[in-house]
């Protein structure tokens, strides 16, 4: 090999490298930076963690001792309304797709469902809005119509998961519940669903993560609410709304509540995701 | 013949315009093993979907003409209620993977929403699995998930799921094809004592099964009926020279 | 025991709630864009078309334009793209081509995921304490006018909030490029990095493309951490410094202080756009993505 090649070999493989320390420089700053917001957050959240966080409410300004506890049970509240609604009507929809799979018509569905995931929310809360809290007026805001605007959302994660693990699901098995007389609707609950309820699970857990952080389409349905409210129908607060509302005014005590809130919704949220990975393959059926 | 429990007339099936079946007209006998054989593709199981109508699931598929049984036209016949006395046990053992041994051998029962009483469900559950000579090796186990059993011994807890609701007609689709010879032959004996009390119609690619343990055989080929009589005629002196070919392997 | 009657009717009432829970939910797109129509219609009425291009958000003179809404929204999601892209690529490329097996690259991946956990509004929550603080003392540096809230610091946290989506997408598809691809190139003697910008990138591209339309996608919708950080001003934003609004985080800000009834049918039609422009990219990106896995 002549001198020029031999150089210039050598140049391409410096660039190799330093491409390379590039490439890991920069994957290792992702992952810096969930340590650091993880952190950060847990930092300054975890000293306002107290036993009035989950026993009190908000208390004005200049008052300390507060407490989130109408948030606590408000995203309670809508949380498990919306997974009321979403989770049978998911479930519903997967079994269509998973079945129909192939079909023009479920084609239709599925884009239906993929194009519904990327709606902003905020143009979620809007729909609602106009639908149930307009036409009632001054007292239209309610943990009712917020659940219904998270329910939306909540569909495409079941769905999807729902129809991933039925389609795996040997046809022999439905064949042999069908070949025994059975009818489709008791072969799907006695023998699909309860073959597939590990996915459907987890589908139903991401769901529920995704919207528990939601505020943007509550502002203008469940809207808030600083007492403590068990009423469907009337307005509701959330821990999202808590972290809005408290954590952007000025004052040091709302702060500190606010931090809190972020800690305790941060927290429930990786439960449920951790929940998610680490049964995913527990629960997974043998056939 | 006599004793004809399953008869088709002019049956043909077809998946969208693609015939699968042309005009089978047979005689199925009672309480006696009758083998389909034939090459692959040759329909032989398309037809044995027909008789309990497995065969309508698929999309675009059709039948015409019409199978009969005991004289009643199968297709006029509520599918559910057919099914119940026409069972059927699929080529790669499909036991329920959430339910237990024993949940398995009455699935019939709890599908169909039958209530049992707890004593029936025991005498149900304990004389299946000894008629397909199971009971011994899993009394103890009953209560353990279905897909711990080996492969043959899941093969059986099929067939006992299928024979539980006292059917008419067993359908085995090549039910031994996925499985080592020991438990394969534990099945064709079980079979050969079966015939007493049930009638059973076997497809099989191993023409040595057929001739070992059916009483008629029928042969198929590109989704006609080409020979169909009793078992040591069609091996030793077939009728069609196809049959002839097939038996002693110039194809298959 | 059940009849027979009653249970090839329950049958059919279990068959048809399937079938029609699936048509239910088609039809939802169908209300929401119809509701959102009518409900913009004063507006649309009123402001005309020019409500694209009018620069001025005048509630108190009944007069709309949505133009700094529409720049704020577009600044902001590029910067936000531009800015994770060489992340998100990156980390793309180390765990499907340098890592792609192995449990230390997969408890990265569960790591970077984590970062679509966090909900929109801790992000903006956290971003108000941490970014916007580093932002004023750099605005500060660069003499402009030191707010810390602005297009900037919202951009800056969008991108960190889009790099999960990014990453999924587009190490998906590199880790479909067909193994003989990149061995014909191996075997050429090239280097890792010349496989990667001369054969797997461009072999993806749209792929790539669809991951990073997607993302602008979220983007777009993008609204707690947005609001929170971007100053809420209703003027034609003048550089990537200054305090704005996108579409969604406008609103956010307005939409439930918003009497009359122009002023709010301008928002809702300003919802209308978002709609319909998130909807496309997503269709978009769902037949890019659709195509490119059919073609291997």
């Amino acid at each position: 090999m002549t001198n020029i090649e031999i150089a210039g070999i050598k140049r391409r493989k410096a660039t190799d490298s330093i491409f390379r320390y590039i490439v890991y420089g920069l994957t290792f700053t992702c992952l810096a930076v969930v340590f650091i917001i993880l952190f950060y957050i847990f930092e300054k959240g975890i000293t306002c963690i107290d036993w009035n966080m989950f026993s009190k409410l908000p208390k004005p300004v200049g008052e300390s001792g507060g407490g989130v506890l109408n948030a606590i049970v408000g995203s309670l509240m809508i949380v498990s309304v919306a997974a009321l609604i979403a989770i049978p009507l998911g479930v519903a929809v997967g079994v269509y797709l998973a079945e129909k799979r192939g079909k023009l018509a479920a084609d239709r569905v599925s884009i239906a469902i993929d194009v519904l995931q990327g709606v902003p929310s905020i143009v979620i809360g809007m729909v609602v809005y106009v639908w149930m809290v307009k036409p009632l007026g001054e007292n239209g805001f309610s943990s009712l119509s917020g659940s219904i605007a998270l329910a939306i959302m909540m569909l495409p994660p079941v769905v999807k998961n729902t129809e991933e693990t039925l389609v795996l699901i040997p046809t022999t098995i439905k064949e042999a519940a069908l070949g025994l007389g059975a009818s489709e609707f008791r072969m799907t609950m006695k023998i699909l669903l309860p073959t597939g309820i590990g996915g459907i699970f987890t589908g139903c857990m991401l769901g529920i993560a995704r919207i528990a952080g939601e505020v943007a389409p509550l502002l203008f349905t469940a809207f808030g609410n600083p007492y403590l409210n068990f009423n469907i129908l009337k307005p509701v607060s959330t821990l999202p709304h808590i972290i809005f509302n408290y954590g952007t005014s000025p004052y040091d005590d709302w702060q500190r509540i606010a931090w809190g809130s972020s800690v305790i919704l941060v927290s429930l949220i990786l439960i449920l995701n951790f929940i998610v990975k680490f049964f995913e393959s527990k629960w997974k059926v043998q056939f | 013949m006599e004793g004809t429990i399953l008869r088709t007339e002019n049956l043909c099936a077809f998946f969208g315009n693609n015939q699968i079946l042309k005009n089978i007209n047979i005689d199925i006998p009672e309480k006696k093993v009758t083998a389909f054989m034939g090459p692959s593709g040759c329909g032989k199981t398309t037809f044995l979907r027909c008789i309990n109508r497995m065969h309508e699931l698929t999309p675009d598929a059709h039948v015409t003409g019409k199978v009969r049984l005991h004289y009643q036209d199968v297709y006029q016949m509520d599918a559910m209620t057919l099914r119940r006395r026409v069972g059927m046990v699929f080529q790669r053992p499909n036991p329920f993977p959430t339910m237990s041994i024993k949940e398995n051998v009455i699935a019939g029962f709890t599908l169909n929403r039958i209530k049992l009483k707890a004593k029936e469900k025991e005498e149900i559950i304990q004389d299946a699995l000894s008629k397909v000579a199971l009971w011994e090796e899993v009394k103890d186990k009953l209560d353990k998930k279905a897909t711990s059993l080996s492969g043959g011994q899941q093969q059986r807890l099929c067939l006992a799921r299928t024979v539980a609701m006292k059917p008419e007609v067993i359908l085995l689709d090549e039910p031994t094809s996925a499985l080592d010879p020991l438990s394969t032959a534990k099945i064709e004996d079980l079979l050969y004592e079966l015939k007493g009390n049930y009638t059973i119609v076997i497809v099989t690619h191993n023409m040595q099964q057929a001739a070992r343990i059916s009483d008629v055989t029928a042969f198929f080929y590109l989704g006609e009926l080409l020979e169909f009589d009793e078992t040591k005629k069609v091996f030793t002196n077939p009728k069609n020279e196809k049959t002839q070919n097939y038996i002693t392997g110039r194809f298959g | 025991m059940q009849t027979n009657k009653g249970r090839v009717l329950q049958n059919k009432i279990f068959l048809k709630s399937i079938g029609g829970s699936a048509i239910f939910v088609t039809l939802l797109l169908v209300v929401f864009f119809f509701t959102l129509f009518i409900a913009s219609w004063p507006a649309i009425k009123a402001n005309g078309l020019s409500f694209l291009w009018g620069k001025t958000w005048d509630p108190i003179n009944d007069h709309y334009g949505m133009l700094p809404f529409l720049i704020g929204t577009l600044i902001t999601s590029f910067l936000a793209l531009i800015i994770s892209a060489p992340f998100s690529i990156s980390a793309a490329l180390f765990l499907g081509e340098y890592f792609p097996k192995g449990i230390i690259p997969n408890i990265f991946r569960n790591v970077i995921e984590l970062l679509a956990a966090i909900p929109s509004i801790v992000y903006g929550f956290w971003g108000l304490f941490t970014i916007v603080p580093l932002v004023r003392s750099l605005e500060m540096k660069l003499g402009v006018p030191a707010m810390g809230l602005g297009i900037f610091s919202a951009s800056l946290v969008l991108s960190i909030m889009l790099i999960p989506y990014s990453v999924s997408l587009i190490r998906q598809v590199i880790s479909m490029t067909p193994v003989q691809l990149k061995e014909a190139a191996y075997s050429l003697g090239a280097t890792r990095m010349e496989v990667i910008m001369k054969v797997i990138l461009p072999a993806n591209l749209s792929g790539i493309s669809a991951g990073f339309l997607l993302s602008l996608g979220r983007a777009l919708g993008e609204t707690m951490a947005v609001t929170v950080l971007i100053g809420n001003a209703t003027k034609l934003p003048t550089g990537i410094f200054s305090p704005s609004n996108t579409m969604a985080s406008l609103i956010a800000n307005e939409f439930s202080e918003a009497v009359g009834n122009v002023y709010s049918a301008s928002l809702v039609e300003i919802g209308l756009l978002l709609f319909v422009v998130t909807t496309i990219i997503n269709l978009i990106g769902r037949i890019i993505i659709k195509r490119f896995s059919v073609k291997l």
